[in-house]
């Protein structure tokens, strides 16, 4: 057996006929972090949600290995269950459904996938209060409907909030930074630099070259237009930085 | 019992949670695990020696039926009178419900369980109809009776036992059958019957006035806190028949009641008739809560058969002060034209509705209520909570009415409707009648669907659909379902996840 975690092969997607992904290929190992840049539309929220397993793209090829399990014959929740956590890009509200409640039902699902009991109230709670802190979220968030009437900053926080209390093997950050002012950014950045391990990777997707003094990636790749055009270190990152997209779109 | 208790299984105390977690009454995430799967499970039907009127309806079988019950001449007098009103009038059809033709004459209008000359114990109960009701959740012997709860037990159309009736006497509170109060207190079913709902009322009233078989009589005396729920389990087992039972309950000065109604019924092709009154007599600074957990078989998924569910409920906050809350739970039956009301006559009088509705496959529900403030000061509340799904018809009618002397009230209405296929649907139609300048009447109305968007989210954290689903509904029907007894509140969460099984995806 190889040493990856997930391997991307030739990954095909697309959504209401449209090809979106044209064949990505990515490998990560356990404890890598990975940054996916790329211009808008390029197809970086796409790669993310069809990993995930989102209905609404329809691989048309390829195929994924997570951890030795064909990833994309596994549902949604099993994706979950297994290790792969999503931090959306614009994470949903769902009225009278309290964090608490969600959080609950969500741990207590992947406890009963592995055959085990559900957590108990008081462990449940210690474990909430444990994790809260990681991101500085308020209590009071916790007992509010989720993601209801949460700002920007805290949505994202809550995000990770929920990817410390799953402890996913993968977790894949989607412009986590966008809407984030400097100090809610330090925050969520710092809060993925404590959940990392040896074990555990990160593929954080973003725009801007910032996030990337917080969260330290040992490759970057450019998506665009459904293909990864180039792979590099973070050196790439700073590069974009300067150069913009106009250079890869020219070359493509 | 602690009535504020919140059902949101973790608080933020977690020694209190805790507890809460350990009492009996399960957590209800465990209980939405434990329903997944399930389908309707009281739709079994018991082998039980019934005795039965043949079908058809008239003068000649309304006075069988009172012979039958040994009724005084006044009650026989009362039911004629409203059989012959009855004859005059026709079915309503303001509802937005398509109720197919009914046959009355093809109805038998009385069914019994039949008994050896009046059990007096236990030992003298059929011990297939103990049985039904265990497996009904409802135990009736004293020993095994739910502790906390009083029972009146009514199979098809008559009463077939009370539990803790001696307890409750020695307060002076009467909790019996309808039956037995015609029989041991003539004077207080003669002073209040119809005084509610009177005979003539709408066109089922009507026809419940002439065949009211069986239900329950209350009585709390001035100043008595009845400390116990008081609650009545219907079921309807006979086919073929109709249910048409007479409920009253009157709350003296200063006196509280809890009571519960819950209902269930066999799976049968056919559809069967339940046409109910409910009269509630609410005197000074007197409060009655009153809760309903209907579940009738609500007719297969394709439509075919289910209880038609067509009730008069009304309170009478007669004294100065007094309260009505009413709080139901609606996920059975195959037509729901159901609008518990109150008439506000006290001065700051107070009543409230809460209701969930849940109609799934091609079930239809138009349901609702009435608040009309005659006293100075009243105030209501109504939350309405509409969820549908499949291809069902679900509407919210509601009268908020303020006639002109009763100055300073207040009003406050939400009506919310949750869609969960693009083939049902939700209807509000709302009425509202202010007659002077000093009252206050608010009105809010939302109309939501799940989005695949939450659904995929929850599906991206390890919840499958089928517990996300379960997860907002109760969430967004929370409000109501804190407002019932603990014990109803448990049961009617596993009644949502169950009725709106499969109905998304």
């Amino acid at each position: 057996m190889n040493n990856l975690l997930l391997d991307v092969k030739d990954l095909h997607a697309s959504i209401e006929g449209k090809e979106i992904l044209k064949g990505i290929n990515l490998q990560v190992r356990p404890g890598e972090v990975h940054a996916i840049m790329g211009p808008n539309g390029s197809g970086k929220s796409t790669l993310s949600e069809v990993l995930a397993g989102d209905p609404a793209f329809t691989v048309t090829g390829g195929a994924v290995d997570f951890h030795g399990l064909d990833l994309l014959s596994l549902s949604p929740e099993d994706r979950s269950h297994e290790g792969l956590f999503l931090s959306f890009q614009y994470p949903v509200e769902i009225p009278g459904v309290s964090m608490v409640n969600f959080m609950r039902a969500a741990l207590n699902a992947k406890r009963k996938y592995f055959g085990e009991e559900p957590m108990s109230a008081g462990d449940f709670l210690k474990l909430m209060r444990q994790k809260r802190a990681i991101v500085e979220l308020d209590n009071k968030l916790a007992s509010r409907s989720v993601n209801e009437g949460f700002s920007g900053g805290e949505k994202k926080r809550n995000e990770i909030f929920q990817m410390a209390v799953l402890e996913p093997r993968l977790s894949i950050l989607d412009e986590t930074d966008s809407g984030l002012d400097i100090d809610a950014l330090r925050i969520v950045a710092g809060g993925v630099n404590k959940l990392r391990s040896d074990s555990n990777s990160t593929i954080v997707i973003t725009h801007y070259q910032r996030l990337l003094d917080y969260i330290k990636p040992d490759f970057v790749h450019i998506l665009y237009n459904g293909r990864i055009v180039m792979t590099g270190g973070p050196e790439l990152a700073l590069e974009l930085e300067e150069r913009g997209y106009d250079w890869i779109k020219e070359a493509n | 019992m602690d009535k504020e208790l919140d059902k949101e299984p973790l608080g933020e105390k977690p020694g209190e949670s805790q507890s809460r977690n350990n009492d009996q009454t399960g957590h209800p995430d465990d209980i939405i695990h434990e329903v997944t799967g399930s389908e309707y499970k009281y739709g079994f039907t018991s082998d039980i020696d019934t005795d039965i009127i043949p079908v058809g309806l008239d003068e000649d079988v309304i006075r069988l039926i009172s012979a039958k019950k040994q009724e005084p001449e006044w009650l026989l007098e009362f039911r004629l009178k409203a059989y012959r009103k009855w004859l005059t009038m026709t079915m309503p059809t303001w509802a937005h419900l398509d109720i197919p033709p009914i046959d009355y004459q093809a109805i038998s209008y009385f069914a019994a369980p039949k008994k050896k000359d009046g059990p007096k114990s236990m030992d003298d109960v059929d011990p297939e109809l103990i049985k039904t009701f265990d497996k009904l959740g409802i135990p009736l012997e004293e020993r095994a009776a739910l502790t906390g709860m009083a029972v009146d037990a009514v199979m098809d159309s008559v009463s077939v036992k009370t539990t803790h009736r001696e307890k409750l006497a020695e307060l002076g509170i009467i909790f019996c059958s309808f039956s037995e109060a015609v029989r041991d207190y003539p004077d207080l079913v003669k002073k209040y019957l119809g005084t509610v709902v009177p005979p003539t009322d709408n066109y089922f009233a009507a026809l419940n006035s002439a065949v009211f078989s069986d239900g329950s009589f209350v009585y709390i005396p001035k100043g008595v806190r009845c400390p116990m729920e008081l609650s009545t389990y219907f079921r309807i087992n006979a086919a073929g028949t109709g249910q048409f039972e007479r409920t009253l309950i009157v709350a003296d000065d200063d006196s509280y009641v809890s009571y519960l109604e819950g209902c269930t019924a066999p799976m049968r092709d056919e559809n069967q008739l339940h046409a109910a009154i409910v009269e509630i007599i609410i005197e000074n600074r007197a409060e009655v809560k009153y809760s309903t957990v209907q579940n009738w078989w609500a007719g297969d998924k394709d439509g075919k058969g289910g209880i038609y569910n067509f009730v008069t409920k009304r309170g009478l906050c007669r004294g100065d002060h007094s309260k009505l809350s009413w709080t139901q739970v609606e996920t059975g039956s195959a037509i729901t034209w159901k609008y518990p009301s109150t008439i506000l006559k006290g001065e700051s009088s107070v009543s409230e509705f809460y209701s969930v509705a849940v109609t799934n496959n091609y079930q239809q529900a138009d349901t609702g209520t009435k608040m009309i403030h005659l006293g100075k000061n009243s105030r209501s509340t109504i939350v309405s909570k509409g969820i549908s799904a499949g291809h069902s018809q679900n509407s919210y009618r509601g009268l908020v009415k303020v006639t002109p002397k009763a100055t300073g009230c207040r009003n406050y209405t939400q009506c919310d409707s949750l869609l969960l296929s693009s083939t049902c649907g939700a209807h509000t139609f709302p009425y509202i009648d202010v007659l002077n300048d000093s009252s206050v009447i608010e009105h809010e109305a939302t109309t939501s669907k799940i989005s695949e968007d939450q659904i995929f989210y929850c599906n991206q954290r390890g919840i499958s659909t089928e517990d996300a689903v379960a997860l907002i509904v109760n969430g967004y029907a929370k409000e109501v379902m804190n407002k019932l007894p603990m014990e109803f509140a448990v049961e009617a969460q596993k009644l949502l996840a169950v009725t709106l099984e499969g109905s998304v995806g």
